[in-house]
C-alpha cells in the first residue's frame, strides 16, 4: 500500500464506520437515556417471572406445611387407613407399597436404562436406520403422557399378555417402562462426556470393548447415570395418574405384598383422601403431601449435589 | 531382564524363517528403487504392500509399500494431512474404530497377515502397542493406570512388580513411587505422557506405535521422552509418527517421507510414500527434490 | 486367560514363542454383551408397538360400535348414560382450556427465567435458582393439584369475586397450576437454546454498539427463537397430558361442552384417569372409551413431541 493511498482508505473506512453505525444504531440502538430505561424495565420484569417461579414453589411448600401439621406425628406413617376416623388414619400400607413399587422400579431400570444407554452410545452405528429409529423411538417415549402408560399397563400387564394382575409389580413394570427413556437420556448423555481418549486408550492397550466399557467408560460415566437414575426414581415415587389404571387405588388395610394382594402408593392414598368430604381428611392428604415433598427434596437435593460435585470437565 | 534376552534370541530365529518366507523385497512405487535396500538380511517387523487407506469415497493413503525393521526407531515424516498417522493406526487396526474407514493391499507383521481374516483385532493391539498425541491417562491413580492393561489383558504375576518394572523403565519411578495412590490426572503433561508410554510397555508388548507423542509437550519433557526412546529401542520395535523433523533426525533409525498430493476438483489430501531409507541419508542426502525441499525447510 | 501369556511371564528362560495374532478365544461373552445390550435398547421399540397395539386394539373395537363422525363432531359426551353419547369434543375443550391457560402462565414466567438465566444472572445466582427450578420440575403433580384445589381456587375467588364460580372446580385454575408445573420444562429447554447460540454473535452485536436489553432481545432470542417454539410446544406436549392437577382441581365435572373458565371441565386425561378409579367391565363400550380417548391424547402429544424434536434439530444443526 503506498503513501498516497493511506489517507484515502483512512477516509473510506471513517466513512463506512459512520454509515454501519447509523444503520446499525436504527437496528439496535436509540438514544442513551431510554435505552437504559428499558433495559431496566426489562430486568424487572425478568426477575418478576422469576420470582413468581421461586413464590409458586415456596407457596407450595408452606401450604402442605401450614394445612397439614396438626396431623404430622408418627402415627401419620404408622397408621393404617380408616374411611370413618381421619385423625386415626395413616399412610403405612401406602409407604410400604411405594417402597415395593419403587425397588422394582429400580431393578429395572438400571440394567434396562444403562444397557440401551451404552448400545446406542458404544455399539450402535449411528448412521444405521434401525439405531436411529430406536434413538427417535426413546425421544418420543420420553414424551408420552403418563396416563397413557397407565392404558398400557392396564391393557398388557395388569391383563393381556403379561397378566399380573391389579398387584406392586404390575405398579413397578408400569413406572419403569414410563420413566426408562429419561435413564437412558441421561445415561447416553454421561457416557457421550466420557471423551473418546479414554476409549482409544483402553482399546489401543488389548483392552475389548466390553472390558473398555464396564472398567473405562462406566466407572467415568458413573456420577451423571447415577444423578439420572435418582431423578427418575424421584419422578417414579412422586407419580400417581398411571397407577390409578394398574390397581393402586384398592382401599388397603393391611400391609402389601409384591405379586398379590391389593396395594397403594404414597401419591395415589393422597389422592384419595382429598377425595373425601370431611375436613380432616383434606388435613390428613396436605400431612402426606408434606411427607412426599420432604422425601422428594432429599432425593432431588441428592441428585443436584451428586452432579455438581462430581461436574468433570475433561 | 534375563528372561527377556533369551526370549528375543528364540524369537530372531523365528522370525528369520517367518522372513524368508514372506515375499521378496518390495520396490518402492515413487522413486524406483528397492524400498529397503538390505530388507533381506534383516528382521522384518511390518511388511508393507501397497497399502491403501479410504475414508468413505476419500483416499487418504493412496499404495504404500516400505519394511519397517525390528528394535529398530522407525520415523513417519511429513506435512500435516499426508495420512502418516492414519498409516499409523492401520499397524495395529486402530483404524477398525472409525467405520468409513476401509484398508486395501496386504501388511504382513511377521509373516501374519494383519487384516486376515482370523485375525482378532484386540490381540493385535496387545502385541502392538500404542501412545497418542495427547496424554491420555485414565480417569484413575497412577498405579491403576499402569496395572489397567495387565489385568485386562489376564497377565499372572505379582501386580506390584509388574508396574515398577513398567514405570522404571518409563524412566518415571523415581518421580511417582511415593504417590502411586494419586489421581493420574495431578501429573504434569510430560509425566501424564510418559505414564501413558509405561501403560503401554505394561502390558508387554512387542512393538510401540507412537502418533506425535510430544507434540502436547514442552521442550524439557520432550527431551525426556526423546532419552527414553532409546533406551526403548534396546527392546522394543518403535514407529513413531512426527511433525518435527529434528526429532525424526534425532531419535530415528530410519525415515519415511511422506507428502499430500491435493485432488483439485474434490479437495481430497491422499498421502503417499516419497522416500523410505536410514535416518542419515534421508537428511543428508535425499533422493527426492520433495523430500529435500522438505526436510531443508523449503516446503511444509 | 491368554495362554500365550502365561508362558510368557511365567516361564524365566523358557523360548518364548511367536504371539500370533489370531484371537486366543471366541470372546462369546463380547457377544452375549453386544446382544444383551441391543435388547435393552430394542425393548424401547417394543414398548411403543405395545402401546399402540393396546390403544388400537380396544379401540377399533369402539369405532365398530361408535362412528368415528359421532365421535369426532358430536358435542354431547355421556357414554355412561342410559342413552350413551360420545361426542368427544366437550373434553377436548377441556384439554385445550388447560392448555391456554397454563401457557399464559408459563411462557411469560419460563422465558423469563431463561433469559434471566442465560442473559443477566451471575454464575452465583444461577448455580442457586436453577436447581430449585430443577426442585419446582419434582414437584409431584399430586401436590399440585391439591395446592391448586384447596389454595388457588379460593384465592382465585377471593381476588376475582365478580365472576361466576360454580363449586369448588374450575379448569381456569387448573389450567394456571398445570402452567406451574411446566415453567421449569419451558425454562430450562429455552435456556439451553439461548445458551447455545454463539458468544461471536452478541460479541459482535456489542461491538456495534448495542445494549444488553437489545443483545438479548434482537438478537439472543431470535436466533434461538426454534429452540425456544420447542421449549413451548414441549410444554404444550406436557399440559395436554398432564392428569393429577386437572382431575382435582377442575373435577370429574360437567361433561357439557363450556368454555366457562370458573367451571369444573373435565379434560381428556382427567376422564381416563376417573374413569379407571371407578370398576368398569372389561370389554363393555364404556371401558373402550378410555382407549379411544387414550389414542386421541396420544396422537396429539406425539405429533407435538416430534414437533419439538425436529425444531431441537434444526437449533443444533445451525449453530453445533
Amino acid at each position: 500500500m503506498t503513501d498516497a493511498a493511506y489517507p484515502v482508505r483512512t477516509e473510506r473506512t471513517r466513512l463506512a464506520v459512520a454509515g454501519a453505525r447509523a444503520t446499525t444504531r436504527s437496528i439496535v440502538g436509540d438514544s442513551e437515556r431510554s435505552g437504559r430505561f428499558g433495559n431496566l424495565l426489562f430486568v424487572a420484569m425478568l426477575l418478576l417471572g422469576v420470582g413468581t417461579a421461586l413464590v409458586a414453589l415456596s407457596a407450595i411448600i408452606v401450604w402442605a406445611y401450614v394445612t397439614g401439621r396438626p396431623l404430622l406425628s408418627t402415627d401419620l406413617l404408622t397408621n393404617y387407613p380408616s374411611t370413618v376416623n381421619p385423625r386415626a388414619a395413616g399412610y403405612r400400607p401406602a409407604i410400604l407399597g411405594t417402597v415395593y413399587v419403587i425397588s422394582g422400579v429400580v431393578a429395572l431400570i438400571v440394567p434396562l436404562g444403562v444397557g440401551a444407554a451404552v448400545y446406542l452410545e458404544e455399539y450402535a452405528d449411528g448412521t444405521k436406520w434401525w439405531n436411529r429409529l430406536i434413538e427417535l423411538n426413546i425421544q418420543n417415549l420420553a414424551g408420552v403422557p403418563s396416563i397413557v402408560f397407565g392404558i398400557l399397563g392396564l391393557a398388557f400387564i395388569v391383563r393381556g399378555p403379561i397378566s399380573l394382575g391389579f398387584v406392586a409389580a404390575a405398579g413397578s413394570l408400569t413406572l419403569a417402562l414410563l420413566v426408562l427413556p429419561t435413564v437412558i437420556l441421561a445415561s447416553r448423555e454421561a457416557i457421550r462426556a466420557v471423551p473418546s481418549s479414554i476409549r482409544h486408550g483402553s482399546l489401543a492397550l488389548g483392552a475389548t470393548q466390553w472390558q473398555t466399557v464396564s472398567r473405562q467408560v462406566l466407572p467415568a460415566a458413573l456420577p451423571g447415570i447415577l444423578t439420572g437414575v435418582i431423578l427418575a426414581v424421584a419422578r417414579a415415587i412422586g407419580e400417581a395418574a398411571p397407577l390409578l389404571l394398574v390397581g393402586a387405588v384398592t382401599f388397603v388395610t393391611f400391609d402389601p405384598r409384591f405379586f398379590d394382594g391389593g396395594y397403594s402408593v404414597l401419591p395415589v392414598q393422597i389422592f384419595q383422601y382429598a377425595g373425601r368430604p370431611q375436613e380432616d381428611f383434606r388435613i390428613l392428604a396436605a400431612a402426606g403431601v408434606l411427607v412426599l415433598l420432604l422425601v422428594l427434596l432429599v432425593i432431588n437435593a441428592t441428585a443436584i449435589w451428586l452432579r455438581h460435585r462430581y461436574e468433570r470437565e475433561w | 531382564m534375563p528372561s527377556r534376552q533369551t526370549t528375543n534370541e528364540t524369537l530372531s530365529s523365528t522370525d528369520r524363517r517367518v522372513a524368508a518366507l514372506a515375499p521378496g523385497p518390495p520396490v518402492n512405487i515413487a522413486t524406483g528403487q528397492a524400498a529397503d535396500p538390505g530388507a533381506g538380511e534383516r528382521e522384518v517387523t511390518f511388511r508393507l504392500e501397497g497399502v491403501s487407506v479410504r475414508y468413505g469415497e476419500a483416499l487418504a493413503v493412496k499404495d504404500v509399500t516400505m519394511d519397517i525393521h525390528h528394535k529398530d526407531i522407525t520415523a513417519l515424516i511429513g506435512p500435516s494431512g499426508c495420512g502418516k498417522s492414519t498409516l499409523l493406526r492401520c499397524l495395529n487396526r486402530m483404524n477398525d474404530l472409525i467405520p468409513s474407514a476401509r484398508v486395501s493391499g496386504r501388511l504382513w507383521y511377521h509373516g501374519e497377515d494383519v487384516y486376515g481374516p482370523k485375525v482378532d483385532p484386540v490381540q493385535v493391539r496387545k502385541l502392538i502397542g500404542m501412545v497418542f498425541q495427547k496424554p491420555n491417562p485414565f480417569p484413575k491413580s497412577i498405579y491403576d493406570n499402569v496395572a489397567f492393561g495387565p489385568r485386562t489383558t489376564g497377565m499372572k504375576g505379582d501386580m506390584d512388580e509388574i508396574v515398577e518394572r513398567a514405570l522404571r523403565s518409563a524412566a518415571l519411578w523415581d518421580e511417582v513411587k511415593d504417590r502411586l495412590k494419586e489421581n493420574a490426572y495431578g501429573m504434569s503433561g510430560g509425566q501424564q505422557q510418559r505414564l501413558c508410554i509405561a501403560r503401554c510397555i505394561a502390558t508387554e508388548p512387542d512393538v510401540i506405535l507412537m502418533d506425535e507423542p510430544c507434540s502436547a509437550l514442552d521442550p524439557i519433557s520432550t527431551a525426556r521422552i526423546e532419552d527414553l526412546m532409546h533406551e526403548l529401542k534396546e527392546q522394543y520395535t518403535i514407529v513413531i509418527v512426527t511433525h518435527n523433523m529434528q526429532q525424526a533426525a534425532r531419535v530415528s533409525d530410519r525415515t519415511a517421507f511422506f507428502t499430500a498430493e491435493v485432488d483439485e476438483a474434490t479437495d481430497v489430501r491422499t498421502g503417499v510414500l516419497v522416500e523410505y531409507d536410514r535416518t542419515e541419508k534421508v537428511f543428508s542426502n535425499p533422493g527426492d527434490e520433495r523430500t529435500e525441499n522438505y526436510v531443508t525447510g523449503r516446503f511444509g | 486367560m491368554s495362554h500365550a501369556y502365561e508362558l510368557v511371564v511365567s516361564g524365566v528362560g523358557a523360548p518364548r514363542p511367536r504371539r500370533t495374532l489370531e484371537a486366543t478365544s471366541p470372546r462369546r461373552g463380547e457377544k452375549v454383551v453386544q446382544a444383551s445390550l441391543a435388547a435393552c435398547a430394542v425393548l424401547s421399540v417394543l414398548v411403543t408397538t405395545a402401546i399402540v397395539v393396546s390403544l388400537l386394539t380396544p379401540t377399533i373395537g369402539f369405532f365398530r360400535e361408535v362412528s368415528i363422525v359421532e365421535f369426532l363432531t358430536s358435542t354431547t359426551w355421556a357414554p355412561a348414560f342410559a342413552r350413551p353419547s360420545f361426542g368427544v369434543w366437550p373434553i377436548v375443550v377441556g384439554t385445550l382450556m388447560v392448555v391456554f391457560f397454563a401457557l399464559i402462565v408459563a411462557i411469560p414466567i419460563g422465558l423469563a427465567c431463561a433469559v434471566y438465566l442465560s442473559e443477566y444472572a451471575s454464575r452465583r445466582v444461577r448455580g442457586v435458582v436453577k436447581p430449585v427450578l430443577e426442585v419446582l420440575e419434582g414437584i409431584p403433580t399430586v401436590a399440585t393439584g391439591l395446592f391448586a384445589f384447596f389454595f388457588l381456587t379460593p384465592l382465585a375467588k377471593q381476588i376475582l369475586p365478580f365472576l361466576p364460580w360454580q363449586g369448588p372446580f374450575s379448569i381456569g385454575v387448573a389450567g394456571v397450576a398445570v402452567g406451574l408445573l411446566i415453567v421449569p420444562l419451558v425454562s430450562s429447554v429455552s435456556d439451553d437454546a439461548m445458551r447455545s447460540v454463539p458468544a461471536g454473535l452478541r460479541e459482535g452485536a456489542y461491538a456495534l454498539g448495542a445494549n444488553k436489553l437489545r443483545v438479548t432481545t434482537r438478537v439472543v432470542f431470535p436466533a434461538a427463537i426454534s429452540g425456544v417454539v420447542a421449549a413451548v410446544v414441549l410444554g404444550t406436549s406436557r399440559a395436554i397430558g398432564e392428569t393429577m392437577v386437572v382431575l382435582i382441581a377442575a373435577g370429574a365435572g360437567n361433561p357439557n361442552l363450556s368454555f366457562d373458565p370458573t367451571k369444573g371441565i373435565q379434560t381428556m386425561t382427567a376422564y381416563i384417569g376417573g374413569r379407571a378409579t371407578g370398576d368398569i367391565a372389561m370389554g363393555t363400550i364404556v371401558y373402550d372409551t378410555i382407549f379411544a380417548v387414550g389414542t386421541l391424547l396420544f396422537i396429539m402429544t406425539l405429533s407435538m413431541n416430534m414437533l419439538a424434536i425436529r425444531l431441537v434439530r434444526r437449533f443444533r444443526e445451525v449453530y453445533e
